[in-house]
């Protein structure tokens, strides 16, 4: 392959090496950073590369914009996908708003946008709440023990009381 | 003036609920944001059936919008496949909103439960879009319509929790939304069309190249992030947790569902059976998450103790069985799946609005809140109980007729081993539903008040009404699995 031929490839294609290099900066940063607001940045350039994609699919060398003149035989660009576009940058559009929203509503509820601390706070209500769950587990099955125990033995009513204090501690 | 409706009911699908949300705004009030949401619902439901005689008499329907031709204007096509999914999405929307009215006002504030409506009324104008629509990018726009209605209806949860499950939720559909947009770019590069029909046409010419190739994994893997196939699922849990539960209990019975017509509609009306599944191993990939996702979900299941988690985990398992049908690509798998998606929408729909039900009464939903409630919400936990049996695909019910399907199917191919992992995901499933049973009817409730007291009989009467409609699909399954086969024979049809 000759230095020529590497070059055309190279400026040939250059919107589209572009847009992988805007789509990977993208997508890299939604997956590496733990800001929320930075997150949704990278989201927005994942969704702009895309969007130059389609606009770079419709553009023709040399041609001009579509618009109909006297002389009739301009080459023009293709308007279809820049019209796509447009209805794409709207719900581009919407999901950032509606993200910043959500990151202003999780700034209220929790005093963080950084995911890690969001997640540290979850995870700590998740723990307690599951070492609750356990110990209700624990005394619900020591009471049905000790129920059974109390049906099995009808009338010694002491042995059932005996095996409920013993699990008592566990109840709190 | 009677004909002129009959011909514009295709688009009233999705005219009605668009233009209600607005008018549910501005009324501002939640009685009659309800009231709209419930008019509306069910107006679509019954559009949505008297289109599914239409198309089962005279075959499929093509509405061509705005009077442009289908190549190049949008085309709504209604065929025995989407006709399925519409009826079941409409169905869902109508039954969800005899729930919604209790459940809502109890879990969201009042004065915000009008803006709850208008969501829900777009959410539902983007399922039935996506299903109905005929154009590629109108697809995409019909998906994101619904992903962001069902990003904030998820973020309206009362746990703060909601709001980073509703933004991770964002952050990931976003991405496979735009995956989807970066294939249907592929395919508008190479065919230069975006209607469906005409793609398909188009595409045998240039099916070799890189780029359409390209196009077929964008597609897909953006889809499965929406319907959560198993790596791609770590979103839904989450999401379906801390939702409120009518939430809950319609964007798991439709949304995932809906995601997976669109793979299928990709797969093998525009790309072809042929190509995805012959040409490109496809099917092994697919099948291979699939069984994957079956055992892992089921498993994950078993060790949850929010039962809302637990039922969400299940969806993930049960997803997987509908992508291993229609990765078999044969006639009998595809019925399967389609089949299934019917069933599993109406079955976790059910489990999910008693698990609200429950909800509704304790204030909490893990395994130890629910103890002992079978004697006091009586109507409420056998409603569970019996979901609970169609899921696990106990005989006369639902789950039962899709699953002998697959299992039919996966036994034509002689796949022996795929056959065992149905089997085992069955049984994991079993024990899943049996420890909420048992909590349920074996233990003693957490307080001892002794009342009996149900869940409002709306809510109640809307989990009765799916709970009844999965066993009379179970006793009476002809209608469904007849429709199901028409389409599959239809999706084959056109693909090879």
């Amino acid at each position: 392959m000759s230095l020529a031929t590497i070059a055309d490839a190279f400026f040939g294609l250059f919107n589209y090496w572009i847009v992988i290099v805007l789509m990977m900066i993208g997508f890299y940063i939604v997956i590496s950073h733990d800001n929320l607001v930075k997150k949704l940045i990278g989201l927005n350039l994942f969704q702009t590369s895309v969007f130059i994609f389609y606009i770079s699919m419709g553009k023709i060398a040399g041609s001009t914009a579509p618009i109909l003149t006297e002389g009739d035989d301009a080459v023009y660009a293709h308007p279809l996908p820049h019209v796509l576009i447009l209805t794409a940058i709207v719900v581009g559009v919407a999901t950032m708003a509606l993200g910043l929203a959500l990151v202003v509503r999780i700034h209220e509820a929790y005093g963080s946008i950084e995911e890690d601390d969001v997640l540290a706070a979850d995870f700590e209500t998740q723990d307690s709440e599951a070492a609750t769950e356990r110990a209700r587990q624990r005394s619900a099955e020591a009471r049905q023990q000790a129920g059974a125990r109390d049906d099995a033995d009808d009338g010694h009513r002491a042995g059932g009381e005996r095996a409920d204090d013993g699990h008592g501690d566990e109840r709190t | 003036m009677i004909t002129q409706f009959l011909s514009q009911m295709p688009v009233l699908l999705v005219v009605l609920p668009l233009l209600a949300a607005p008018v549910c705004v501005i009324v501002h009030r939640a009685a009659p944001a309800w009231f709209i949401y419930a008019l509306i619902s069910w107006a679509c439901f019954a559009i949505a059936f008297l289109l599914f005689v239409q198309v089962r008499i005279g075959g499929p329907i093509s509405y061509i919008l705005g009077g442009w031709p289908p190549p190049f204007g949008i085309e709504l096509r209604l065929d025995a496949l989407n006709m399925l999914v519409v009826l079941l999405v409409t169905g869902i929307a109508a039954i969800a909103s005899i729930y919604a009215r209790a459940s809502i006002a109890a879990e969201i504030p009042r004065e915000r439960a009008y803006l709850f409506y208008a969501a829900l009324l777009l959410c539902l104008c983007g399922l039935l879009g996506i299903s109905i629509t005929g154009d590629a990018f109108n697809l995409f726009v019909f998906l994101e319509i619904s992903s962001l209605s069902s990003y904030s209806l998820i973020a309206m949860g009362a746990k703060r929790r909601a709001l980073l499950s509703a933004f991770q939720y964002l952050i990931m559909g976003t991405i496979g939304g735009t995956f989807l947009l970066i294939g249907i770019g592929f395919l508008y590069m190479m065919t230069g069309s975006l209607n469906m029909a005409d793609i398909a046409d188009r595409l045998p010419a240039v099916s070799d190249t890189r780029t359409v190739e390209a196009g077929l994994a964008f597609i897909v893997i953006g889809l499965s992030l929406k319907f959560a196939l198993f790596p791609l699922h770590i979103w839904l849990p989450n999401a379906y947790t801390y939702a409120p539960s009518a939430v809950s209990a319609f964007i798991a019975a439709t949304a995932t569902k809906v995601a997976v017509y669109a793979l299928i509609r990709f797969l093998f009306t525009v790309f072809g059976a042929a190509y995805a599944f012959g040409q490109l191993p496809l099917g092994e990939v697919l099948m291979v998450l699939a069984v994957v996702a079956m055992l892992s979900g089921s498993v994950a299941a078993i060790f949850q103790t929010d039962v809302k988690r637990l039922l969400a985990w299940s969806s993930v398992a049960q997803m997987g069985y509908i992508v291993l049908g229609l990765s078999m690509a044969s006639a009998t798998g595809l019925t399967a799946a389609l089949a299934h998606i019917v069933n599993h929408g109406i079955i976790k729909g059910a489990l999910f609005m008693a698990a609200g039900a429950l909800f509704w009464r304790m204030r909490a939903i893990s395994i130890n809140d629910v103890a002992g409630l079978g004697r006091r919400m009586p109507l409420t936990a056998a409603a569970f109980v019996v979901a609970g049996l169609a899921l696990i695909g106990v005989p006369a019910t639902g789950g039962f007729i899709s699953k002998w399907l697959l299992l039919e199917a996966v036994m034509e191919d002689a796949h022996y081993g795929l056959a065992a992992a149905i089997l085992v995901s069955s049984l994991l499933s079993v024990i899943y539903i049996g420890r909420v049973v048992e909590a349920l009817y074996f233990r003693d409730p957490a307080d001892n008040d002794g009342k009996t007291a149900e869940a409002p009989v709306s809510m109640v009467a809307a989990t009765w009404v799916l709970v009844g409609a999965s066993v009379a699909l179970g006793l009476y399954a002809s209608p469904l699995v007849e429709t199901a086969e028409r389409a599959a024979a239809g999706l084959l049809g056109s693909g090879a």
